[in-house]
């Protein structure tokens, strides 16, 4: 088991003919992503790789291929016509990559998913993969191994990092969900945790937070109440200073709210094991899985 | 992006929220120009990106344009400290000169994202002039809350709400809807992503102004607004973080003596706290994305080391797309063109993480290459003990 994405995964890229769709593309099937379907308005009839039909809308890949996740690559001033593109069609899934979209056209997407089946995760994301089945993003496949904890997270290189502490302990990911780093995000924190909770085969939880909002303290109050699986927390930007935005659009202390002390507390509160250093994030989940 | 007073008020005055007249002034002479234009008693307001101005005395009441002049004279130039600018302060450039208003009540009006519902909140309390932190703080009734319908936008009985939540009635009600709709209007048109209007004030007469304005606008959509864009002011910004925004690289100084180069915002965070937690003080943030090049590794390496607090620099990339020995020799070819004469401690992971270890040591150079997140932390405490 995982959640959200398997072999029962049928992925359609918006923005397959760009230079980073094609490539993330090409590394998704080398992965062994099923992907049978591109979208490119104005490039229908096309074929990327001689192979994948590339169609002008999303609604056409679901109904020729029977497309049901959707991963996005388009440029921000896009993304958000993009996502609800894909919603329209009936697209359970959609990976948003594409970071930089402006929160006004977020806000608009959001109330636009609110009554749908689709599920958004990102934008400004890396993606879902569960390893050894599929992967739907651009994190570097070959640092993960099929295994038994889930990660959560706002970040991406950092997710990397958690994800190679917990291979180098011969433990394994059951699947990782890159959430994002922007203000505005579909799939949370909360989710996620409900999500892994449920699944079978996921035995411990890694959740990575950062500074900014306050969906750290929702999920320790979700944590507190509803999990029964041990989590592992790690919270970036402790020494960040307030008012300045680091480098995510959602990683700001802003009056005196979103610091990384209140989460840690509200987390060591809600019983989740928080790791103080980055660095002690494998050993913790040994620790706690054994 | 922050805008200036003047600069927000300008925007919003076309968006029809009502603001006092005024213009700006760079001379104590084009200061009295607009004092003599306006007629009457006007305020000189020192325009800078930091609040607490009026505490740290850069907003002035001025009786005649004779006094005008004189104000300005004392403001323009002056090196105003608050408590957003820390000690250093910023020398004011430019005064906003403003006629002066007849004020009954002093309120503040806000709107701002809530992200736990992905909405805009408007914000209104009585409390005019004290910071809305405070006010949450020690009075949360006394913060009204509407929340914006994005499907439908800010609705008129939402902002009577808030009016008559205000104790306003009659013409005051009616000019503060008309207000607050208008100012729901702005915020959506230029993609702010704050407005902050404290004080909004109701003049003896029933008429409601902004009488001072902040407004920041959203970075992710100033592709939407180039106009706005030109309004960027590079005085009111750390130099080093000019330069290196040049470079497309994210970059923001602080105060520590451990430069970092990190990929990715997260781990850069991450990076950052590591530091502090083995001892040292974290001398800048920086992400070079994801490309990490040796032109952004050199680029990096130059606006780390403009920080003459910079005793160590911590280089740490985790590998996926982009290949670990690419950046190690990016790294050599940098520090041999610019020639560092600090600790440098690299910790590559990821894909060709091995190959990159080898370039490293065979560099010639004294690299204090670490293999893990921890052995990096330790040999940064290692450099700063030498």
């Amino acid at each position: 088991m995982s959640i959200l994405v398997d072999k029962n995964t049928r992925l359609v890229v918006q923005g397959i003919t760009g230079s980073e769709g094609s490539f993330h593309t090409q590394q998704m099937i080398e992965y062994g992503t099923n992907v049978v379907a591109g979208v490119t308005p104005g490039k229908g009839g096309q074929r990327f790789d001689d192979r994948i039909p590339v169609y002008n809308t999303v609604a056409e890949a679901v109904q020729q291929q029977g497309a049901n996740a959707s991963i996005i690559f388009v440029p921000p001033s896009f993304a958000a016509d993009a996502i609800m593109e894909s919603a329209s069609a009936g697209i359970e899934l959609v990976v948003c990559i594409s970071e930089g979209i402006p929160t006004v056209d977020m806000i608009k997407v959001h109330q636009y998913l609110l009554n749908r089946k689709t599920r958004l995760i990102g934008p400004n994301c890396p993606g879902i993969i569960s390893p050894g089945k599929a992967k739907v993003g651009i994190m570097p496949g070959f640092i993960h191994r099929e295994g038994s904890v889930g990660i959560v997270s706002r970040s991406g290189t950092l997710t990397y990092e958690a994800v190679h502490q917990v291979t180098l302990k011969n433990l394994g990911q059951s699947t990782c969900i890159g959430i994002g780093g922007d203000p505005i995000i579909g799939t949370n924190f909360i989710d996620a945790l409900a999500l892994f909770e449920t699944d079978p085969e996921t035995r411990a939880i890694v959740m990575i937070g950062e500074i900014g909002g306050s969906a750290e303290e929702e999920a320790a109050k979700f944590i507190k109440e509803h999990m029964t699986k041990p989590v592992v927390s790690f919270i970036a930007g402790r020494t960040a200073p307030p008012g300045r935005r680091m480098g995510h659009a959602g990683a700001i202390i802003s009056g005196g709210k979103g610091t990384a002390a209140d989460k840690m507390n509200a987390l060591v509160n809600a019983g989740v094991h928080v790791c103080d250093s980055p660095a002690d994030i494998g050993d913790t989940v040994a620790d706690v899985i054994r | 992006m922050k805008i200036h007073e003047y600069q927000a008020k300008d925007v919003l005055k076309k968006f029809n929220v009502t603001v006092p007249r005024g213009k700006i002034a760079y001379t104590a002479e084009e200061a009295r120009a607009i004092a003599a234009e306006l007629g009457g008693t006007v305020v000189i307001k020192a325009q800078i990106h930091a609040g607490g101005r009026g505490k740290g005395g850069g907003v002035k009441l001025a009786k005649s344009v004779e006094e005008a002049e004189v104000i300005a004279n004392q403001i323009l130039g002056m090196r105003l400290v608050t408590h957003q600018t820390g000690s250093e302060g910023r020398i004011v450039k430019k005064v906003l000169v403003e006629e002066g208003l007849a004020i009954d009540r002093e309120l503040y009006v806000g709107i701002v994202l809530d992200r736990s519902v992905s909405q805009l909140a408007i914000m209104a309390s009585t409390e005019g002039g004290m910071e809305i932190e405070k006010v949450a703080a020690e009075a949360p009734e006394k913060i009204l809350k509407q929340w914006v319908d994005p499907a439908v936008g800010l609705q008129a009985f939402q902002a009577r709400n808030l009016a008559f939540g205000l104790g306003l009635v009659g013409e005051q009600n009616k000019n503060a809807v008309k207000f607050l709709m208008a100012l729901y209007n702005a915020y959506i048109a230029i993609d702010a992503s704050l407005a902050e209007i404290n004080p909004l004030v109701v003049t003896t007469d029933g008429k409601v102004y902004a009488l001072d304005a902040k407004i920041n606008i959203d970075d992710n959509a100033l592709f939407r607004h180039q106009d706005i864009l030109t309004w960027r002011d590079f005085d009111e910004e750390e130099p080093l973080e000019v330069e290196a925004s040049k470079y497309n690289l994210n970059y923001i100084k602080l105060d520590g003596d451990v430069g970092c180069m990190v990929n990715g915002a997260g781990l850069a965070m991450a990076t950052m706290d590591l530091i502090k937690l083995a001892g040292g003080e974290p001398a800048n943030f920086l992400d070079v994305g994801g490309s990490a090049s040796a032109e952004t590794v050199e680029n990096g390496f130059r606006i780390i080391l403009g920080d003459k607090n910079v005793k160590a620099v911590l280089i740490n990339i985790f590998g996926g797309i982009v290949r670990c020995d690419r950046v190690a020799n990016g790294v050599v070819e940098a520090a041999r063109k610019i020639g560092v004469d600090i600790p440098i401690i690299v910790r590559l992971e990821g894909t060709n993480a091995k190959e990159a270890g080898v370039i490293l040591q065979e560099s010639g150079l004294k690299f204090l290459v670490a293999k893990s997140f921890q052995e990096a932390a330790q040999k940064v405490v290692q450099a700063l003990a030498n």
